[in-house]
């Protein structure tokens, strides 16, 4: 079974606004705000249209902002991200 | 409707109707000085009586309109003109949709505007009846208007709605204002209408660009603290009668503001440290 990939939805989908380190994102389909802490704006925003696994994300996050984090945490939040409609898995 | 009057505030025109008169002479009595209304009504109210006998026995005010709240008690007949008055909030806090409505009060100087907003008895009344005594312009007490399309904020400069303690500090701060009948007894303790002044009314359609933004919080030892803009959103949405109905019009407006005007809080033991904080903060915006 191939692993599983996550990526950010289409930017037509989502409207970021960052409030100091908070970031407001107004998800359109559902006229619903979001407000994300980090670490989830930063991922969104690694993932941005690539489809990264778990590990790809892992040390993007880590190359790019300088976050480690155990895998297991990361993959809940990925989860919480899919069920809110900020993520896509695939 | 057997009784009818048409009142504007701001950008809005309200008509009214009533099964007595007396709610409505008092309130074209407060609203005397308002410009004459020519526009069509945006809001209809409608104060009712809910059983024909309650016309004229014990009579009571049910607030009826294009908006209504369905478990909203009525009022004796007595407080009519609050229940005139409410209607007409009511009508604005669920049914207004070209402007992004926050819960607070507005005062200008320079052109640039001031919003006070915070929950009732935070002082944001008070204060801002205050500040119009001190040569700033009063836009409202109740609600701030902010327009999407320009980020600007329109004045809704209806009768400032004096509570309790508050009576007394403007019969006092203010003894050539225009005050309405004293209400005693309401839901909400004793009140009194203040008419705002002659400039807040002929300016009512005048907007103004905010400027800074004020949580006021009153009966607290003087302090004072910046607030970032993730808080500062999160209050506002909860300030706001009508963010989520504006879809993202109104997260375009909120984010607007939050992103570009400056907030505070400030927590004051009386109403004098209150405007001192106040003129401070002013004074300090670049």
């Amino acid at each position: 079974m191939a692993e599983t990939r996550w990526r950010a939805p289409d930017s037509a989908v989502l409207k970021p606004v960052w409030l100091d380190d908070i970031a407001a994102l107004y998800h359109r389909p559902s006229g619903q705000t979001h407000l994300l802490a980090e670490p989830l704006p930063q991922i969104l925003a690694v993932l941005g249209n690539e489809m990264l696994t778990l590990s790809e994300l892992q040390s993007a996050l880590a190359v790019q902002h300088d976050m480690d984090g155990d895998s297991a945490a990361l993959a809940a939040r990925l989860a919480e991200l899919v069920v809110s409609g900020l993520l896509v898995a695939g | 409707m057997r009784h009818s009057t048409s009142i504007s505030v701001g950008p809005r025109t309200f008509r009214i109707g009533s099964d007595w008169r007396a709610p409505l002479r008092a309130l074209e009595a407060i609203y005397e000085d308002y410009p004459t209304p020519s526009d069509i009504p945006h809001f209809t109210v409608r104060l009712e009586s809910d059983r024909w006998l309650r016309r004229f026995v014990r009579p009571s005010v049910s607030i009826r309109g294009d908006y209504t709240l369905p478990d909203a008690l009525p009022v004796s007949l007595a407080h009519g003109l609050i229940a005139a008055e409410m209607a007409m909030n009511l009508q604005m806090a669920l049914g207004e949709r070209r402007f992004l409505l926050l819960h607070a009060a507005t005062v200008e100087r320079d052109g640039r505007a001031l919003i006070l907003t915070g929950e009732s008895g935070s002082g944001k009344s008070t204060l801002s009846a205050l500040l119009m005594t001190k040569g700033w312009r009063f836009l409202g007490d109740e609600f701030a208007l902010i327009d999407p399309l320009t980020g600007l904020a329109h004045p809704f400069p209806r009768p400032i709605s004096l509570k309790n303690a508050a009576i007394g500090v403007m019969e006092t701060a203010y003894p050539k204002g225009k005050f309405g009948p004293l209400l005693e007894g309401t839901p909400k303790g004793d009140i009194r209408h203040l008419v705002p002044n002659a400039r807040a009314l002929a300016a009512m359609r005048e907007p103004a660009k905010p400027a800074a933004i004020l949580f006021p919080s009153f009966g607290l030892p003087k302090a004072q603290r910046e607030v970032g803009q993730g808080e500062v959103f999160v209050r506002l949405t909860q300030a706001s009668t009508n963010y989520t109905a504006l879809g993202e019009s109104g997260f375009n407006a909120l984010t607007n503001l939050v992103t570009t005007v400056p907030a505070h809080a400030i927590d004051y033991p009386d109403t004098a440290t209150g405007l001192k904080l106040v003129e401070q903060i002013w004074q300090g915006l670049a």
